[in-house]
Formats: structure tokens, sequence, C-alpha cells
């Protein structure tokens, strides 16, 4: 495991950022990470919506996530492959005045597929024949990797257009987290590979060699000889676009190390997403990637885990009869107000549970990045841009 | 605690009866500790039960407090005492390359490192450049198991909503990208094993919240029209309490005004503000929730039967939190 960035380091360090709004400042693409269901897109959302309020410039959040409910936030009737930009009165309408754009776009992996094939297709016949090969079409609508490796794509094709000031991306659900940081890598990888000229030669040359029968005879029982002629077709075309292919993953992979861009890590209190945000945190630097940010969210108020609060629902528990008869008639039926003080003492000491124990998950948390930032439990959902840069406000300095 | 729930009809009362049961749902709802809870549930009730992790985050062994997870099976202790004596738990983690080491094995009676070694080494790349080869690796071994009679049931610790549709599709995918050979002969039992609804389901699990809510109405949505999968039953976890009954509320609103509150905290000797206002987050909460939940009933397919779970503030995992939720699906269905 690389060395872990300790707090004692952090003087040493003085350039480095100590809010996210520094941060931002400073970086040209931001991605966020973390498990499912923690609220990453739309932290990634705020944090793009707080950029171009309160920093200035182009700014454009890539998001993965289809979610109606952000398109709408973000005064969208919804957003697609296009990059489409916010109105502005929308800011307005916030009470904000934005000193510059936001933008949005939201990734289609078949359309980018499309259009990478597009570019790097030497030809006419070339192109329209992988757009039409059904395993082309298995492989850029439903691979769950190809849609690691076009966000990478997409997101590198984007900076280098330099249309965009910043960039935040939010990164699609992975199966493991670090899969999509791999994806150039294993792009590159596959079209290298020794396999590829397995598939490939036989059909080209008609020549099996000594290494490659074996596995020739396996297949062709397993798959039928149909099958694996159609891969061989599908190999060949897209052989033609290797060197496109290797050098564009390879420029994408600069692109993540870049020093302009970062990572925000984002996770709740709950033990499965801390985990999964630990194990992403350690990947980044195995990969000497820069982890800019943790952004926390949905914690309970502290006030669950005050000790003399805690005394105070005890007795609550315990002598709701006694309180209820000293409040008097006035407050209800004693029966009805013994059962609600109750159930108020014994509420605080469940969700008290909660906060403790998230509370323990955050102290082991603590001393990871250079910025650690707290986002409250907000108690409605976030429906439009207000919202979102109130979220926004809760982590920006 | 529990959710008022009208009486589990007769889909949900046979869940545990079908052989294969895929748990899938949005990150962070508690996927795993249902697929735990069911598989407890159905080797209490008797049935030999494997439950298997797909997505290899070997959370699955934290819940049952078992060693890492593996491709083996490895059996697990029972808490408590099975009901009937026959009930047995098995857990595994899916590795598709294990499983198509073994499917090699077994299909082409190999010798198996000379023959495998160079396909087993490109495995990586098999699996990305040919479709569905992942899916139909891990689905295909489920199904076998239970064509063997291996287990009962099976509990499939399933992919997450994005993905899940891929993977109970895979076997079709495959059986009609593939002409002859075997494959198509076993695509073919495994398409007749999945979209048999007294066979396979899937369950979907949710959390009362927007998104989550969401994306298993889009998710139903698409199970019904996508795949040949039953949708089986889908459970809504973490139920918050309600706190207050019936004319309560109003009381709680007295309590928190100006000279009640005040009576209150000299009554328990301690500012109680801060206690009221915990239960007044308790009570939006649930009230936000609430609200969720009735947009899940409102557009799920009718007669797709609910289940509910109730949110424990005890303890988040591990075997007594998986026994505490076995029990709740327990009485959910009436057993």
């Amino acid at each position: 495991m690389a060395a872990r960035r300790l707090p004692r380091d952090r003087d040493e360090d003085a350039g480095a950022a100590r809010s996210l709004e520094q941060l931002l400042a400073a970086k040209e693409i931001v991605i966020t990470c973390g498990s499912g269901g923690v609220g990453k897109t739309t932290t990634a959302a705020a944090a793009a919506a707080m950029a171009a309020t309160h920093l200035g410039g182009k700014v454009l959040v890539l998001t993965v996530d289809p979610a109606k409910r952000l398109a709408n936030a973000l005064g969208l009737e919804a957003f697609g492959n296009r990059e489409t930009r916010v109105p502005p009165d929308l800011f307005t309408a916030a009470g904000a005045t934005a000193r510059g754009q936001l933008w949005a776009a939201m990734l289609d992996t078949r359309e980018s597929w499309d259009s990478l094939v597009r570019t790097h297709a030497p030809d006419v016949r070339t192109r329209e024949a992988i757009l039409a090969n059904p395993l082309y079409q298995n492989i850029a609508g439903k691979f769950v990797q190809s849609h690691d490796y076009i966000a990478m794509e997409r997101l590198y094709e984007i900076h280098a257009s330099g249309r965009y000031d910043l960039i935040v991306v939010d990164t699609p659900p992975t199966r493991n987290a670090i899969d999509f940081l791999e994806a150039p890598e294993r792009m590159a990888d596959f079209f290298s590979s020794r396999l590829l000229r397995w598939l490939i030669t036989p059909y080209k040359s008609r020549l099996i060699n000594v290494a490659s029968k074996p596995f020739y005879s396996v297949a062709d029982r397993i798959l039928g000889t149909q099958f694996l002629q159609d891969i061989a077709e599908f190999f060949i075309l897209f052989q033609s676009m290797y060197d496109g292919f290797v050098e564009r993953a390879h420029a994408v992979e600069r692109t993540l190390s870049d020093q302009r861009t970062t990572f925000i890590v984002v996770s709740t209190l709950e033990s499965a997403p801390v985990r999964e945000a630990e194990f992403f945190i350690d990947a980044l630097a195995q990969k000497h990637l820069h982890l800019g940010a943790v952004v926390v969210n949905r914690v309970l108020p502290s006030y669950f885990v005050d000790r003399q609060a805690a005394a105070t629902a005890q007795r609550l528990e315990r002598d709701a009869s006694r309180i209820a008869a000293e409040l008097g008639d006035e407050v209800g039926p004693a029966a009805h107000v013994e059962r609600v003080l109750h159930e108020i003492g014994a509420s605080f000491l469940n969700y008290r549970v909660v906060a403790s124990r998230e509370a323990a998950q955050r102290a082991e948390m603590a001393h990871v990045p250079d910025v650690v930032a707290t986002v409250p439990f907000f108690e409605t959902d976030i429906y439009d841009l207000a919202g979102l840069l109130r979220l926004g406000n809760a982590f920006w300095r | 605690m529990m959710e008022p729930s009208e009486a589990p009809d007769g889909a949900s009362v046979e869940l545990l009866d079908r052989r294969l049961l895929f748990v899938t749902g949005k990150g962070g709802v508690g996927k795993t500790a249902m697929a735990a809870a069911l598989a407890l549930l159905g080797a209490r009730q008797g049935r030999r039960v494997l439950v298997c992790e797909v997505d290899a985050k070997g959370n699955l062994a934290d819940f049952l407090e078992v060693p890492p997870n593996t491709f083996q099976a490895q059996e697990v202790s029972l808490p408590g005492r099975a009901s009937r004596a026959n009930g047995r738990l098995h857990v595994m983690a899916m590795d598709t390359e294990e499983s198509l080491k073994e499917y090699l094995a077994l299909q082409l009676k190999l010798p198996l490192i000379a023959r495998v070694g160079p396909l087993a080494r490109s495995f990586d790349f098999v699996a990305t450049a040919a479709p569905g080869v992942k899916e139909i690796l891990t689905v295909g071994k489920l199904c076998w198991e239970i064509r063997r009679d291996h287990y009962d049931l099976v509990v499939v610790d399933a992919s997450a909503t994005g993905h899940i549709v891929s993977q109970l599709t895979a076997p079709e995918a495959i059986n009609s990208l593939v002409q002859v050979g075997m494959v198509k002969n076993q695509t073919s039992w495994m398409v007749e094993m999945l979209s048999d609804p007294a066979v396979t389901g899937a369950v979907i699990v949710a959390v009362p919240e927007e998104m989550p809510v969401t994306e298993t109405i889009e998710l139903a949505g698409r199970i019904g029209t996508e795949t040949s999968v039953d949708l089986a039953t889908v459970i809504v976890n973490k139920v918050l309490p309600e706190l207050f009954g019936r004319g309560e509320e109003e009381i709680f609103e007295r309590l928190r005004a100006e000279p009640t509150r005040d009576a209150l905290s000299a009554a328990v000797g301690g500012d109680a503000s801060e206690l009221l206002e915990g239960a007044r987050l308790a009570v939006t909460l649930r009230r936000t929730r609430t609200a969720h939940l009735a947009r899940l009933r409102q557009e799920l397919p009718s007669g797709v039967p609910l289940l509910y779970v109730p949110y424990l503030f005890i303890r988040a995992h591990g075997v007594r939190a998986t026994t505490s939720v076995a029990e709740s699906l327990a009485a959910e269905l009436g057993l």
C-alpha cells in the first residue's frame, strides 16, 4: 500500500487545498467516486453548480446517471449525450448570481462508442461494417466494462477540446471501484493481446499454429465454428483501428494522472460505503492519483452523540409516566402524553446508536485526505438548483 | 415497527419454494443482507440452501460471519437450531474463471492444465470480448447446481440494478448468437429454467427513498418486458418506525411549543429541546419515506407482493443482524 497522507504531512504541503472551493479553483477535472446510493451524482452536480456560481468560467457536469430529477433540478427537460447549458435565469430563481456558466451532459455509452468508431475507422466501409456487427452492438451497448472505458474516453475528449474550465465527472457505478481507473489500460492491453492474434490468424491465413491449436479445438466444440467466425470478423475490422485506440487509451490514462485532475471520494457513514471509500482511497494512492477531498453525506446532527442529551433521553424514557403527570391535562390525556414522551426518549436513543456508530466510522476515516467535508442529513429531497446550492454550501468552505 | 401490510398472498408464500432467487437492488439498499437473510430463512425451514455472492465484494461473508468467501462452497453452521434437521446452508463467491475451468473439466473431460492453460490465461480478454461470457458463466453455474439437485434453493446476491437485466438475459442472448454446439443445448435448458416462475424468481430490494424507489419501479418494468424471469417480490428495507399514533402528533406539537417545552425540561431535569428536535427529525424522515413508499406501491405492476423489513438501529451487519432480518421476513411471509 502506498503511503497515506497523514495529518502531520499537511503543514509541509503548504500548497494543498484546504477546502473544496480551493480544490475546484485549482483543478480542471474533478472525478467523484464512491459506492452506489451515497449521493455521488448529486454531489457532483452541486460541486459544479457551486463552481459556476462562485468561481466563474465554463463548468460542465458530466454524469452517467440519467436521473430525471437531476435534469429537472438543472432546469432541463432531459439532457443527453450532447452538452446542454443550464438556463442562467435558474440561478437567479435560486437566489444566486452565477459568475460563470453551468453545462450538463449525460454519458450515453452506445452513442459515445459509435462516435469513437467514426473517429478511428480508416474508411467508410470498415466503419459501417463495425457499426452493423452484432458483436459490436453487444459490446457497445451492454458491456459493463465498456461503460468504464467510454466514460474516461469521453472525459478525455471533452477536456482536450478546451471547451471548459472545469469538468466534474460522476463515475459509473462499477462492480469494483477501481475498474474504471484501469479501463484505459485494459483496453490498450486488449487490443494488443495474443488472444486477439489467435482469433484473427486462422481466418486470415488459414494456418493454425501449434500454440493456438488446443484453444481452437476447445473453442470449436463449445461455441461452434460460426460464432468464432463472427468474433474473428469483428476483431479483424476492429484491428484496423488498433493504433488509434491504443494511443487514445494511453492518452486517457495520462489525463487521469495529470496534475490538473483530482478525485473526490463520496461516502455516507454506513459501514459498507465507508469500506468502499477506504478501498478506493488506497487504490488512488497506489496509482499515484490525486485524492482531493472526501465528502461525507447524510451525517446525523451532532446532538445525538451528546452525553447529557442521552442522559436526559434515558430519564424521559424511564420516567415518562411521572413527567406526564407533572405536565398536567392541558397537553393531552395522560396515557397518550406518557406514550409520546416515552417514544421521544426511545427514538432519541435509537438514533444515538446510529450516530455513535457513524461517529466511530468518521474517526477511522478522518486522517485520510487534505479536505474532509461533512454534509448534514437533509430532511427533504433535492429537487431544484437552490437545493443543489444548499448542499454545495455545506461542503464549499 | 412493521409497516401495515396486506396478508401475504399466494405468490409471496411460495417465495422460498422456488429454486433460484436473484436478489438485486440499487447499491446501498441492503441487497446482500437480504440475500443472506433469505438463505438463512430457507435453511431454517429445512431446505438445502446455497447463497452465492456475484459481485465479490466480500460483504456476504460478514453477514454470515464466515471466512472469506471462495468459489468452493463452504457450509455455514446455522445459528440456533435449524427447525428441521436437513436444513443446510452453503455459501460461495462467484469466480467466472473458476466457473469456466469447472465447466470445461466437466463437459470436455480434458486434462485441465494442459489444454485449458492458454484459454484460462487469456480469460479476461475472452470475457471482455465476447458478449455475456461472464454473465453466462455465472448464471450457468447456478442453474447447473439446481439441475443436478445439489440444493433445494439457490439464492443469488446478484448484480445491482444496472446490470441485472444483462445477467438474466445472458442465456437467451448467447442462445441466439450461437447456432449449434453444446452451448446451444445448455443455454436452451437454462432459458427454460429461468422463465419458469415455479423455479426462478427475481427479488428487488428497495429502501423508501427517492432514487431507490424510482430505480425499483424502472427495474420492475424492465424485468417484465426484457426478461422472461418472474418478479417474485419487492422487499422494502430500512422502514422507519412510526413514532406517534393518531392524535399523538398534536400532543407532540404542544410539547414543542414554548411554555410546555420549558415545563418538560424542568420535569425531566435537563434540556428537552434537543430531544424534541431529534423526534421532529425522526417524524420528518418517516413522513418523507412514507411518501416514497406510497409511490412504490402505486407504480409497481399489480400483483407483485411487498415485504417490509424495519430499519435496524442496533446492528448493521453480522449474524445477529441477518437473523433479525430473517425473522422479519418470516413474519411477513407468514412463516
